[in-house]
């Protein structure tokens, strides 16, 4: 049951993948995009199509599996059904990295603000995590969650305070900051998408000690697991997924929020199934969202996390009223 | 037989004030006068110190002076005056009452959610106040900046308002419900609030992220003057309530097993700890941390009773704000930090060494 | 008529009806026990007659009078009850968690009277517990905190103390200790018991009256050496048994049989003391 649910999830993934290419400041024939990208004759539009969409909506597959996948992972390591890998404190991290490097380098391309945003989510991570682990226990998932919101609010206060000195740093970067795929293209992707890669690859590895971990840390020690060892795994793949997606397209929230939960509702807690879910169905939400980025203003854009937010809070609603015991 | 008993019984661990024709009492924690105390003397310490520094240095026996209109026959009288009374005092005596505001507010929000991690904004307060702020610094600048206050308290009001009744359920608006529903209307508010970041003027934009941090600067005595009259309302509320809150602390079931009616008084709970958060985040931003901090150490202080609580967290709060804003002031002078961004500097590591000295496992 | 009483009583959460139409009365001045398997709706009765769950039909009356048309705090001093394993505030002594008992007879003027002063302190030495008056009650031992919660329901100076499995997860000394002291407050005070109980022995041993619940419906209720016997035990419970008399209080005492052991050859003395 569940298998064929995955393949014709994949399928729609690839209809949709096909429909936002037709979308944009200008709309462009089915028949066309499909010429472009299989009998491509050199023509503007088929150009338009290889250099412009098809890298951008690339981007927000590959992103939008990645984010919901590392949500669904910070879920399963935290048993906090409210974590994502903004948790790790990876966005804040991540956005104060790019900040510093606009302050430092002027002007730097898109592929600079990819390199500092990977390189400021790790260290969050690695922080956050060292801070979580502090103490007895070590990096139970309560320390984590709480190093992770502090570190968050004390880095944001610190980028703000840079911003507030800087008018041309923030004129800069405050799109960015929203997350958002304009601009984006294949050299970005493909720099960035090797990282993403291996962390779906290494996520689905280590789904089945997930899902012991997720039903408590005695019940998998009594298992014989080393949760240590499979948690500092998982962070690192985390990172990968959630660092790489930010690289490409600035913190994007809600994501790994809901998709877990919508995931888990369709097929339980078996994180085999749940990995590959989340990536499929956060594609799909990532590429429905960055067609309205694109369309509801056009020609101007919204930044995607704008349309996250939007979409995710009645589905939080929801949650909180019918799904919540008292 | 009753003597023996009374003198074997240990000293109970509050004082009791009761009058004697009136039938009124009402009893606080043993610690809480002596504490109360310490941190007033700590506070006009700090106050003084804050208004005698800043490019105009004034002695402190000189704002003692001042303050008290008795060294009208200084030479420098006319300056003094004018630093002291115009620009220093009014922001200084602001910071102390944010701070008080936010410290009660959180403690309020603490005990109703029954989650120590609980802050002023849960329910909403300060997406709402925020959207509302930067759609009037931004977008709207026609209307006049002095309406911004009431704007963001109506924000605040508004957004709290849907948040509960999204939570409403089956006749009760349980916590869970309300933090999630918070998060949700936190998102979209912010989500527009994005928007508005994005496409405004730079120049406005980076008023608003002033504001959005939480500041005192330029606050003069009008600003006092509102949020003065707000908690001298609320807190004595806040004050009385403290019992309900005891009582709502020791969970649903046992509340209202003792006749407590968990729904009403959680209720006006609500509409306090909001009102006070609103109304100190519609004169100085949404200023961090305070709401969170002060409750927990408050707690360490003087126990989470809170009819002892309640006073000396607010007082705790707006020493600390007073101190945030002195540093502030002084850490990248002659410019300032806001002093938000200073709470949150010194509140983030402190919170986490208050964490991991407390049992965390 | 002094009495507890549930007239055609259905309790339901969101999800599932547990009670149907139940008629049930509690007598006043008695201890009362009730007991049946998990899941079986006895919780839900006890929250059903204490006002924490509205009935989607039927009435309860304490004395006649309706509880839900009470005022809170006039039911709070008549009808206290103890939920399953209550948790109190971090850093709250014994004495400020027993002082809470006096809720209901304060109000905005009078927050702490010298009659709340004497009651609170009478609450501490009935239960014995005045030497831990100053320490948290999260320092405590599982006996003493439970002595402490009973001190709280104690101070709240109810004639109806209802418990919700007040002795689960206790040591069995505790449990005896926690038992003692429920049995003391009524013969000594006069004050009636109702408790959910896991332990059935535990009920036969010390309550006046026994309701066994099973699937929302009462199947027995009574005294429990007229209603306790080997096939209440198998109805209620799925349960082979012998029931015998207490050799200590000559109440019923339920033996489970259980697979294991069902081969072992009973004595024939053991045989003849079986009801």
């Amino acid at each position: 049951m569940l298998l064929p649910g995955l393949l014709l999830c994949l399928v729609f993934l690839v209809l949709c993948l096909l429909w936002s290419i037709t979308l944009g400041a200008a709309d462009i024939a089915p028949r066309t995009v499909y010429d472009a990208i299989f009998s491509s004759d050199g023509s503007f539009q088929h150009l338009i199509i290889q250099t412009i969409r098809l890298p951008r909506v690339l981007s927000g597959i590959v992103v939008g599996a990645a984010l919901a996948v590392a949500g669904a992972l910070m879920q399963g390591l935290t048993r906090n059904p409210l974590a994502d890998s903004g948790l790790l404190g990876i966005n804040s991290g991540a956005a104060l990295a790019v900040v510093l490097a606009v302050v430092l380098r002027g002007n730097p391309p898109l592929s600079e603000y990819a390199f500092f945003g990977f390189l400021g989510a790790g260290t969050a991570a690695v922080i956050v995590y060292a801070l979580g682990s502090m103490g007895r226990g070590g990096a139970t998932p309560l320390k984590l969650t709480l190093a992770g919101v502090i570190f968050t609010a004390f880095i944001s206060a610190f980028t703000t305070a840079i911003l507030i000195g800087d008018t041309e740093t923030l004129d800069q970067i405050r799109f960015w900051t929203a997350g958002s795929f304009a601009g984006r293209d294949m050299a970005l992707l493909s720099q960035t998408a090797p990282w993403i890669l291996i962390g779906l690859v290494g996520a689905i590895l280590i789904s089945r000690q997930i899902t012991t971990i997720s039903l408590g840390d005695d019940v998998a020690k009594g298992l014989g697991q080393n949760t240590t060892l499979i948690r500092a795994i998982a962070a690192v793949f985390v990172v990968m997924l959630a660092g790489g997606s930010v690289a490409v397209a600035g913190p994007i929230g809600f994501v790994g929020l809901i998709i877990p939960h919508v995931v888990r509702f369709i097929v339980g807690v078996d994180y085999r199934w749940i990995v590959p879910y989340s990536a499929v169905m956060g594609a799909l939400l990532v590429t429905v969202g960055d067609v309205g980025a694109r369309v509801i203003i056009r020609p101007q854009e919204l930044p995607v996390g704008v349309i996250m937010a939007v979409l995710g809070a009645p589905f939080f609603i929801w949650l909180a009223r019918w799904k919540v015991k008292r | 037989m009753a003597a023996k008993h009374l003198q074997e019984h240990p000293q109970p661990a509050w004082i009791t004030f009761r009058l004697r024709r009136i039938p009124f009492s009402y009893r606080i924690d043993r610690r809480a006068p002596l504490v109360a105390l310490i941190i007033v003397l700590f506070t006009v310490g700090t106050l003084i110190v804050s208004v005698s520094y800043g490019e105009y240095n004034i002695p402190p026996v000189e704002v003692v002076r001042t303050v008290l209109n008795a060294n009208i026959d200084h030479p420098d009288y006319e300056n003094f005056r004018l630093v002291v009374h115009t620009f220093r005092l009014p922001r200084i005596v602001l910071a102390f009452l944010v701070g008080a505001a936010l410290a009660v507010s959180g403690a309020l929000m603490q005990g109703i959610t029954r989650n120590a991690l609980a802050d002023p904004y849960l329910l909403g307060v300060s997406g709402g106040a925020a959207l509302t702020a930067v759609t009037l610094i931004v977008w709207l600048k026609t209307i006049p900046i002095s309406t911004l206050p009431f704007a963001a308290f109506a924000g605040a009001l508004l957004a709290a308002g849907a948040i509960y009744l999204f939570a409403w359920k089956n006749g009760s608006s349980t916590p869970i419900r309300l933090i999630l529903i918070g998060i949700a209307i936190e998102s979209i508010v912010g989500a527009f609030t994005t928007v508005m970041l994005l496409f405004g003027d730079i120049t406005d934009v980076q008023q608003a992220y002033v504001w959005l941090m939480g500041s005192v600067y330029g606050r003069n005595w009008e600003h006092v003057h509102a949020l003065g009259a707000w908690l001298l309302v609320l807190l004595p509320v806040a004050f009385l309530l403290a019992r309900q809150l005891n009582t709502l602390n020791l969970g649903e079931d046992t509340a209202k097993g003792l006749g407590l009616r968990v729904e009403r008084q959680r209720g006006l709970l609500m509409i306090v700890s909001v009102a006070l958060a609103a109304a100190a985040v519609s004169v100085a931003g949404t200023i961090g941390f305070v709401g969170l901090v002060a409750p927990h150490i408050t707690r360490r202080l003087v126990g989470p009773s809170h009819e002892g609580l309640l006073p000396i967290c607010a007082l705790f709060g707006g020493a600390l704000v007073v101190l945030a804003d002195l540093i502030g002031r002084w850490a990248i002078a002659p410019s300032e930090l806001p002093v938000g961004i200073v709470t949150a500097m010194i509140g983030a590591p402190y919170f986490l060494f208050l964490l991991y000295r407390s049992r965390i496992r | 008529m002094s009495e507890l009483n549930a007239r055609n009583l259905t309790l339901a959460y969101e999800s599932a009806t547990i009670i149907t139409d139940l008629t049930v009365t509690v007598p006043l001045g008695a201890v009362t026990a009730l007991v049946g398997p998990n899941g079986c709706g006895k919780s839900t009765l006890l929250r059903g007659i204490s006002r924490l769950l509205k009935p989607r039909t039927g009435a309860v009356t304490l004395s006649a009078q309706d509880i839900w048309k009470l005022p809170t705090k006039e039911l709070a001093k008549r009808l206290g009850i103890l939920p399953q394993g209550p948790v109190a505030p971090e850093g709250l002594t014994v004495h400020e968690l027993v002082a809470q008992g006096r809720y209901p007879h304060q109000s905005w003027f009078q927050q702490w009277s010298a009659e709340d002063e004497r009651v609170t302190r009478d609450a501490l030495e009935i239960t014995g517990i005045v030497e831990f008056a100053d320490r948290p009650v999260d320092t405590l031992s599982g006996g003493q905190r439970q002595r402490a919660w009973i001190a709280m329901t104690l101070a709240q100076d109810s004639e109806v103390i209802l418990l919700d499995e007040p002795t689960t997860f206790l040591d069995l000394a505790y449990q005896i200790d926690v038992l003692d002291l429920l049995h003391d407050l009524n013969r000594s005070r006069g004050k009636t018991i109702v408790m959910v109980l896991h332990d059935l022995n535990h009920a036969c041993r010390y309550a006046d009256h026994l309701i066994a619940v099973k699937n929302g419906q009462i199947v027995a209720e009574g005294k429990p050496d007229e209603v306790v016997n080997e096939s209440l035990v198998r109805e209620v419970f799925g349960l082979e048994c012998h029931v015998m008399p207490d050799p200590i209080t000559a109440t019923p005492m339920v033996i489970p049989i259980g697979r294991a052991h069902k081969s072992v050859q009973q004595p024939a003395a053991f045989a003849e003391m079986s009801i």
